[in-house]
């Protein structure tokens, strides 16, 4: 019982991070119908930038916990949306009226090229970085812990999700949104700036990668160029498991591939996993094209 | 800053140029500052921080040239800036920069720069609109194809020749090897892309399944190549078909990304059934082909055996295996070109071609969808289970590590950068992307970023690849009264005009 516990934390706590790299996907699948699939590699980028903030502060210095967390989500997210808006003006804009294959190709592409981008300019070893929350919360006299960084990681996972929820929901951003997702010829005509409103999409994708990716680091505490790629494929999986284009079937999705994974690797061994997963994406697909919470999409001729 | 002092025409808007280079220029320094400025390295006591500011704003610096050249392109001063970057361009060969990848950032961008003033040039007299260009460059596309009819057997002739001619040295012929497995790949992944209109993302596990056939087969039953290489095409297509039942009733991005799936799962199962598989260590001491299982290619054959020198009365040497393997794959590869040349004009390539124009209307039309695309994906799939036991014979050793998802995605850039469904377009993007990256082997690290900007630039330029070309083979009313099975050409202006118009409007 204790294991499961510990197992469903571990779970949690994971399919929180590809929950938010889900959301990525999710959002730009649903208002521009591509796969970005260097979406991962800008999760990449989000962990690198966190990693290097955390030194920067460390040799200005600031060593005290909570200010340079804080300072680490905002720059990680600063700069990491920075990378999604320039990867959609240069590789995405150009190709919105071409055909399906051509934005595919070029985000594979530029999923290369960050990769090596940032393989060259940081080194191809991984980083390992020493744990910056230490400490666990004990629950159930000893027999299960929590560690404060998983902790903080579905705190700040909840947080966030309020945050967008409403942001999407409630503003006027937000409702320009949901409007191109539904019918971007229409918004734009009923005034709404299309192109501005698809950055932005990517520019809020990336920022959540970016909040994963400094999660990561501080679970595992040791990143490479070539975590972006598998963490990707199976936030997609979470993305359509939950119904691509949905918000919360992201989030779920994400959450339900993490508990997979958390209890596979519990319960028989870490090396299968990934064949788990990739299992768990076909199986859906055959059953249930549409995900968990996805609406069936009509076949028009 | 230089373009200032150069020239000023009153025509041209200053202040707005200068903001959007500085807007740019500032983006650039956002993307450079933590990634490029710090840098991360190892030190005894941890992880340390390098910084390197002096590359950050070098950068910027010709981020915001670049963006200043390219809006005096567009405002009409293209001569200005090609005489401009091709100077940057030189300098970066000549002086000395602080660091390599200054160099090859100022050589590049010189370079595309100056490449795009110099068309600008040429076409901005012209007063050409976009479409028009696009129009002109379809039909330039359309002759090649044409061409090709002429060009395919020459092309032909001269790779058969090329081993007896004394250019053919050990690097060369392996260089030539290399090639012709991944013009085999493109042609076989072209099966389904191009034809069937599948987008397959994981092409390289029936790759693997035909090296691992092979591999395991020659290690557990002793079997020579020239059996396994029909066994290893024949499991190539029963995984083909295993992997593709359940999922060919998905459509185009959830089927990209399921094949994805089964690619990795691949993978991992080679990697983990280590007892079975050898795992992340591979095989190795995998059998060397033998001359049609008549002679070894070796110095000194075991007794009551011939080799292939003493066969022919030649002198032993090493390069008749190479130039054997070349003139194997060689085969092999055409054996593709021709089986799609010819399917293409029976039933079942029709019905492929018409899949791909319309779903729907085929299924109207009682095509049985899943019977076709299973047959695509199967007949890929054994070509490419060839392609993978060439690779393991050649190699005599095999990995893992050879079957990620790069090697697919390889693949798969070749067949659409080519233009999906053209046959030299394969071989075209073969040599872009395959023989480029080897010839620049020097560049070493550089080597995969230029690959990945460059399937993005390709991509830009040409969305429908560069050779594209959509015609059905087949035609109600023939062309130009050639009749129905003429070739693809003919009406391909015509047909390059429909495209350039529909993206016209």
């Amino acid at each position: 019982m204790e294991y499961f516990l510990q197992q469903l934390i571990n779970g949690i706590s994971l399919g929180a991070i590809y929950g938010l790299i889900a959301i990525g996907y999710t959002m730009v699948y649903g208002i521009i119908g591509m796969i970005n699939f260097a979406h991962g590699e800008i999760y990449m980028i989000g962990a690198f930038v966190a990693l290097i903030t955390f030194l920067a502060l460390g040799a200005l210095g600031i060593t005290w916990v909570p200010l340079a967390l804080v300072v680490m989500l905002a720059a990680s997210m600063l700069f990491t949306a920075v990378y999604g808006w320039t990867v959609e003006r240069i590789a995405y804009r150009p190709l919105r009226n071409s055909p399906k294959l051509a934005p595919l190709i070029s985000a594979i592409g530029i999923s290369i090229f960050l990769q090596n981008y940032v393989q060259i300019l940081q080194g191809a070893r991984s980083k390992p970085l020493q744990p910056i929350l230490p400490g666990n919360l004990t629950l159930m006299d000893g027999a299960v812990s929590v560690s404060y960084v998983r902790l903080a990681t579905i705190i700040i996972t909840v947080a966030l999700m309020y945050g967008f929820t409403q942001l999407i929901t409630r503003t006027s951003l937000g409702r320009a949104q949901r409007a191109c997702e539904q019918d971007k010829k229409m918004a734009a005509l009923l005034g709404v700036d299309v192109d501005r409103i698809i950055s932005l999409t990517f520019v809020m994708g990336a920022a959540l990668a970016a909040v994963a990716g400094m999660m990561v680091l501080l679970i595992y505490g040791v990143i490479d160029f070539y975590i972006g790629f598998l963490a990707g494929v199976k936030a997609f999986t979470a993305a359509v498991l939950g119904g691509i284009g949905s918000l919360p079937g992201a989030m779920l999705g994400g959450v339900v591939i993490g508990l997979i994974e958390a209890f596979w690797s519990g319960y028989m061994g870490s090396e299968w996993k990934d064949v788990a997963t990739f299992t768990i994406l076909v199986l859906v697909l055959i059953f249930r094209p549409t995900g968990l919470l996805g609406r069936p999409e009509i076949e028009k001729v | 800053m230089t373009a200032l002092s150069v020239s000023s025409p009153r025509s041209i808007a200053w202040p707005a140029i200068l903001k959007e280079a500085a807007i740019t220029a500032f983006v650039a320094l956002l993307l450079t500052v933590p990634l490029v400025g710090l840098r991360t390295v190892d030190r005894p006591t941890g992880l340390g921080l390098e910084t390197r500011w002096a590359e950050v704003a070098a950068a910027v610096g010709l981020v915001f040239l670049g963006r200043l050249g390219l809006c005096l392109i567009r405002d009409g001063q293209p001569t200005v800036v090609l005489v401009l970057a091709a100077a940057a361009t030189a300098a970066g060969f000549l002086i000395q920069m602080p660091t390599e990848a200054l160099r090859v950032i100022l050589i590049a961008g010189g370079a595309i720069i100056a490449i795009r003033a110099a068309i600008a040039i040429r076409t901005g007299r012209s007063k050409l609109s976009q479409a028009e260009r696009d129009q002109r460059m379809d039909r330039i596309a359309a002759k090649v194809q044409h061409a090709s009819r002429w060009l395919g057997p020459i092309a032909v002739v001269v790779a058969l020749a090329f081993p007896m001619t004394p250019l053919a040295d050990r690097q060369l012929l392996d260089i030539g090897i290399l090639l012709l497995t991944y013009i085999m790949l493109g042609w076989g992944l072209n099966i389904v892309v191009g034809l069937a209109g599948l987008l397959d993302l994981g092409y390289v596990a029936f790759y693997a399944v035909g090296a691992y056939s092979y591999a395991l087969l020659a290690h557990y039953f002793g079997l020579s190549f020239w059996v396994c290489l029909p066994l290893a095409g024949l499991l190539a297509a029963g995984s083909g078909v295993l992997l593709g039942f359940p999922v060919l009733r998905l459509r185009g991005d959830y089927f990209a990304i399921v094949t994805l799936g089964f690619g990795e799962i691949i993978r991992i199962i080679l990697v983990n059934w280590y007892q079975f598989t050898g795992g992340p260590n591979g095989i190795s001491g995998i059998p060397r082909p033998s001359f049609f299982g008549v002679a070894d290619f070796v110095r000194s054959p075991p007794e009551g055996t011939l080799a292939f020198h003493e066969m022919f009365g030649l002198e032993f040497s090493p390069l008749h295996r190479i130039v054997f393997l070349y003139y194997l794959i060689l085969v092999l590869a055409l054996v593709v070109n021709v089986f799609t040349l010819r399917i293409r004009k029976l039933p079942l390539g029709r019905a492929w071609e018409a899949l791909r124009e319309d779903d729907i209307a085929c299924a109207s039309l009682g095509i049985n969808r899943t019977n076709m695309k299973l047959a695509a994906f199967a007949i890929a799939a054994m070509f490419g289970g060839f392609a993978g036991s060439f690779f393991a014979t050649r190699q005599g050793f095999i990995s893992p590590e050879s079957f990620t998802f790069i090697e697919s995605a390889i693949i798969l850039a070749i067949v659409v950068l080519g233009g999906m469904g053209s046959q030299i377009g394969v071989v075209v993007a073969t040599l872009l992307v395959i023989g480029l990256p080897e010839a620049f082997r020097e560049l070493a690290d550089y080597r995969m970023l230029a690959f990945g900007m460059g399937m993005v630039l390709i991509m830009l330029w040409r969305p429908r690849g560069l050779l594209a070309h959509r015609d059905p083979t087949i035609l109600l009313y023939g062309r130009n009264g050639k009749g129905a099975g003429g070739a693809a050409a003919g009406t391909a202006a015509a047909g390059g005009q429909g495209i350039a118009g529909g993206r016209a409007k």
